[in-house]
């Protein structure tokens, strides 16, 4: 939303993903590192065991293009399966999205039914997650029961397919050399992959890279 | 715009049109303040004394607050609650606009809900028309140049640093 007046574009993402992943405390890592003075209050709505309820809001301000200040709003949602319903209202409008997965082994099975669910969630809004600002962070990299990246990717971010044939060429990704975020697989179909990081988000690793790749996604996405 | 879905934007023209009719809509109730609100809960503006009120935080919450309300509605069979009260020594009155925005009053003592009540049905008219004005411009093909075509350099510096 550019609002005129105030000179501000406002936009929302929401950090996705299985329950006790590590989504709030992306937030709170955002939280405790930017300048009081470009953020706003971090509001959770949770339980009395600090389990989100409905979700956490960070206002954050990344700076300012052609005179607009650029704030984006960052929610999380409750990752609890049978929060389905107020998961999906944070959804509504939204600009663009991170998925929070856990990466030990034992949450791959997590991972996978809470992809599952942001896809339908998305669809049910008529939003199709392959054509927005879409950023993967593969969490908790420092515990020992952490899966390996490629399996992670396999499962979780194995490309859909490209329809636009003006899109058929390699683009490298930018954060991992030697790979490709669009690419044609050995039987000739062209695919596509969200961009990836990892993080261990307790200790802030990853967590601003995340955040700077979406932020920036979507701005290039109104450009 | 494209990012998202959607989006919208809106002139200095809109945001006086809006701003005058809810000062007057203030006046006429004696109440605080108003906030104009989007569905995803940001804040499109305020209007009145809304000091020692954060606004952003208010809005998202209003916007959840009307959402929650809303699937609340459709449980119980109603299409929804076109309107929500909260009451205190300041109360807070919300109703929909046009499916689009939502409308928060601030007030206290100095007025009553039923004057806030009796004046929004009034209100409500005036800014459906505006949201129709503002939304329809995407449709006409009337929909401004994007504000950040050919602004990719500036995004890389952004955030370059």
């Amino acid at each position: 939303m550019i609002n005129y007046a105030s000179r501000e574009i406002n936009c929302k993402i929401v950090y996705y993903g299985p329950g006790l992943g590590g989504k709030t405390t992306n937030l709170e890592h955002i939280y405790g590192k930017v300048k009081p003075e470009t953020r706003g209050k971090l509001i959770s709505l949770a339980t009395e065991t600090e389990r989100t309820l409905f979700f956490d809001f960070l206002p954050v301000d990344l700076g300012t293009i052609r005179g607009f200040k650029t704030r984006f709003h960052l929610y999380t949602v409750p990752g609890q399966v049978y929060y389905n319903a107020s998961r999906k209202l944070i959804l509504k409008n939204v600009d663009g999205i991170v998925f929070v997965g856990d990466s030990q082994a034992e949450r791959m099975e997590a991972n996978l039914e809470s992809m599952q669910n942001l896809y339908d969630n998305m669809s049910e809004y008529g939003y199709d997650l392959t054509k927005m600002p879409f950023v993967i962070q593969y969490n908790k990299r420092d515990l020992a029961n952490a899966a390996p990246i490629p399996d992670l990717q396999a499962a979780l971010n194995p490309g859909w397919e490209v329809e636009d044939t003006t899109k058929f060429r390699v683009a490298p990704d930018p954060y991992h050399a030697g790979e490709n975020l669009v690419e044609q697989l050995p039987g000739g179909e062209w695919v596509e992959r969200a961009p990836y990081f990892e993080a261990i988000a307790v200790r802030g690793d990853g967590v601003f890279d995340t955040l700077k790749a979406v932020s920036k996604l979507v701005l290039k996405a109104l450009a | 715009m494209t990012a998202g879905n959607k989006n919208w934007s809106f002139t200095p023209d809109d945001f006086s049109a809006i701003t005058d009719s809810l000062k007057r809509f203030l006046g006429e109730t004696n109440s605080l303040c108003a906030l104009l609100v989007d569905r995803s809960g940001q804040l499109v503006t305020t209007v009145g004394d809304a000091s020692g009120l954060d606004t952003t935080a208010f809005a998202t919450l209003t916007a959840a607050d009307y959402s929650a309300n809303d699937q609340l509605a459709k449980l119980v069979g109603e299409k929804d609650f076109a309107s929500l009260l909260h009451q205190g020594e300041k109360s807070i009155y919300v109703a929909d606009v046009a499916r689009r925005w939502i409308l928060v009053i601030v007030f206290d003592s100095r007025t009553t809900v039923g004057l806030v009540r009796l004046r929004m049905k009034a209100e409500l008219d005036e800014l459906t028309l505006l949201v129709d004005r503002i939304f329809s411009r995407g449709r006409n093909g009337a929909e401004p140049k994007p504000l950040l075509a050919g602004a990719d350099d500036e995004i890389d510096k952004l955030f370059n640093t």
